[in-house]
């Protein structure tokens, strides 16, 4: 089963971390996923830019284009990883590593229901 | 890493709405910063054993608050302190502060406070440092280091600084939505000039002075959270991060400073690049052209080109154009001559600036791009007369050491036969 890994966290602690610190939580990140990758469990990995570079598309009657994310709230949408796990209790425990890797807020684990990985994109 | 230095960046985050709200409270600006020191000393205490609150910044002005409000009780004699315990269970009250925070306040609040800072009064060096001190926390030690002076001076330039606020009768109200445009073109005024403080270092001082770059970009990217569709803030963030994203490609391993045309292109910020694209695309939409926008297009159409040649000239000449109108002066049209003479030659750039001789007299870059122009055009010896009123005009010694390499160029050149023969 293959499971997206949604990582939340709150924008303006992580835009306040030092290159230092930014540096090591990606460092330790890199070594989780290359587990992974060995096993042949990571599918793509993305890590958004700021919200302040989103824009919405609000379905309406006439669809609209609003600025800033979809959602105002305290955490944001960073980035999200999927990952091919037997179980929950697997997901869940990559997002623990992940997790201690990155002392993010919180981790949304959840099934994908449909998956086409398209092209290799560079 | 230690856990001090996430605290440290969990109160850098929270500062600004923290200080904002408790300035809203206690309307005086001293009063509101030692709140908030008191504040982070408690939570220095406390977030090590109980874990972070889920709000650092409503946690702070809680606490900042009542350490305040205890503090004016002691000093009356009335009331008892209460202990650390009852501070740090403090989560009802912060959830509900928390909701009231996330309505509408916090938003002039962190506005009110940068836009004290760019008081009129004060000279823009003062504005910058007190931005820093206050806003960003930055301590005065390492503002004194970014600006290169002194401790002691700094000190007294931000205590300056802090004193003509004290006197300036901010207004608290929520202000209406012709002020809220002024307060944010003038805190968006003093974030460009943070931001050109660190950017017009020299090379030896290039990376002593980039946090001032980086500090700007944090702030720019706070006041678009805030102001989510204002396309002038967009271009902001925009031109800063695109102009910063060069960082590591404008000065060589002396120190020297590298034209745009002859920088390693490959040592460019890609995912800054990628930002600030964004943005400008976003911002171009509003189809609300400003000063901010029209440069960081500028800067967009040199960050897309892969190799010098690419560069969209034709259409960096037309956006100068564009800048000319909304911000007509002599350096915009200086910048626009050297577009206009990659499109149709160094002579059409030269006839360009000609007419702004007189304003820009004193002005090292008119005569650097004077000599360049008149070097194109074979006219050597009145290119080494601009060249040399250049290097009399140079701010730094890259700047200088940058025009020497011209004349060196003129003279190799003017050393000719040989050079033809040996060919």
């Amino acid at each position: 089963m293959l499971y997206a890994i949604l990582c939340y966290h709150d924008e303006d602690f992580v835009g306040s971390w030092t290159k230092e610190q930014d540096g090591a939580v990606m460092e330790r990140l890199a070594i989780v996923q290359e587990q992974l990758a060995k096993q042949g469990r990571l599918g793509p990995v993305a890590r958004l830019l700021p919200t302040t570079s989103a824009a919405t598309l609000r379905k309406d009657d006439p669809p609209i284009v609003l600025d800033g994310p979809y959602a105002e709230t305290k955490e944001q949408l960073l980035g999200f990883y999927i990952v091919d796990c037997k179980n929950l209790d697997e997901a869940v425990d990559v997002a623990r590593d992940l997790g201690v890797a990155n002392p993010g807020r919180a981790y949304e684990i959840r099934p994908v229901g449909l998956f086409q990985p398209g092209a290799a994109l560079k | 890493m230690t856990d001090t230095a996430w605290i440290d960046a969990a109160l850098t985050s929270a500062r600004p709405q923290a200080i904002g709200a408790l300035l809203r409270y206690f309307r005086d600006l001293d009063t509101a910063e030692e709140a908030f020191q008191n504040a982070c000393l408690r939570a220095l205490k406390s977030w090590p054993q109980n874990g972070p609150p889920r709000d650092p910044a409503a946690w702070l002005i809680l606490v900042g608050r009542n350490v305040a409000i205890d503090e004016v009780r002691r000093n009356r004699k009335q009331a008892p302190l209460p202990d650390d315990e009852a501070i740090s269970d403090l989560d009802d009250a912060e959830q509900a502060l928390a909701e009231r925070l996330d309505g509408s306040h916090y938003r002039d609040d962190i506005l009110r406070l940068l836009f004290i800072c760019c008081h009129r009064d004060l000279p823009a060096t003062q504005q910058i440092a007190l931005a820093l001190r206050v806003v960003s926390g930055l301590s005065v030690k390492q503002i004194a280091r970014a600006f290169l002076v002194s401790e002691a001076a700094m000190e007294q330039r931000i205590t300056r600084a802090k004193a003509r606020v004290a006197d300036a009768n901010v207004p608290f109200e929520t202000p209406g939505a012709v002020e809220r445009a002024e307060r944010l073109s003038a805190v968006a005024a003093m974030i460009y000039l943070i931001f050109n403080e660190g950017y017009s270092a020299s090379g030896d001082t290039a990376e002593i002075r980039s946090p001032l770059c980086e500090e700007a970009i944090r702030l720019a990217r706070l006041l678009l959270r805030l102001f989510q569709s204002e396309p002038e803030i967009m271009g902001l963030a925009a031109l800063l991060l695109l102009q910063h994203a060069r960082a590591a490609a404008r000065f060589d391993a002396d120190g020297m400073l590298v034209l745009l045309d002859d920088q390693d292109r490959s040592l460019w910020n890609q995912p800054m690049i990628a930002e600030g694209i964004a943005l400008i695309d976003k911002a171009m939409r509003h189809r609300r052209s400003g000063p901010y926008q029209i440069q960081a297009a500028i800067a967009a159409l040199h960050a897309r080109a892969a190799k010098p040649e690419d560069t969209d000239w034709t259409q960096i000449d037309l956006l100068y154009g564009a800048l000319e109108i909304v911000q007509p002066s002599p350096v915009v049209t200086l910048n626009r001559a050297v577009a206009a003479s990659k499109v149709r030659g160094p002579q059409a750039g030269l006839e360009m600036i000609e007419p702004l001789a007189p304003r820009l007299s004193n002005y090292f870059h008119y005569f650097g791009v004077r000599g360049a122009f008149l070097m194109q055009l074979g006219r050597n010896a009145e290119a080494r007369v601009a060249f040399d009123r250049a290097i009399a005009l140079a701010n730094t010694s890259a700047e200088a050491a940058h025009i020497r390499m011209h004349l060196d160029r003129l003279m190799r050149d003017s050393a000719p036969c040989e050079a033809k023969v040996a060919k």
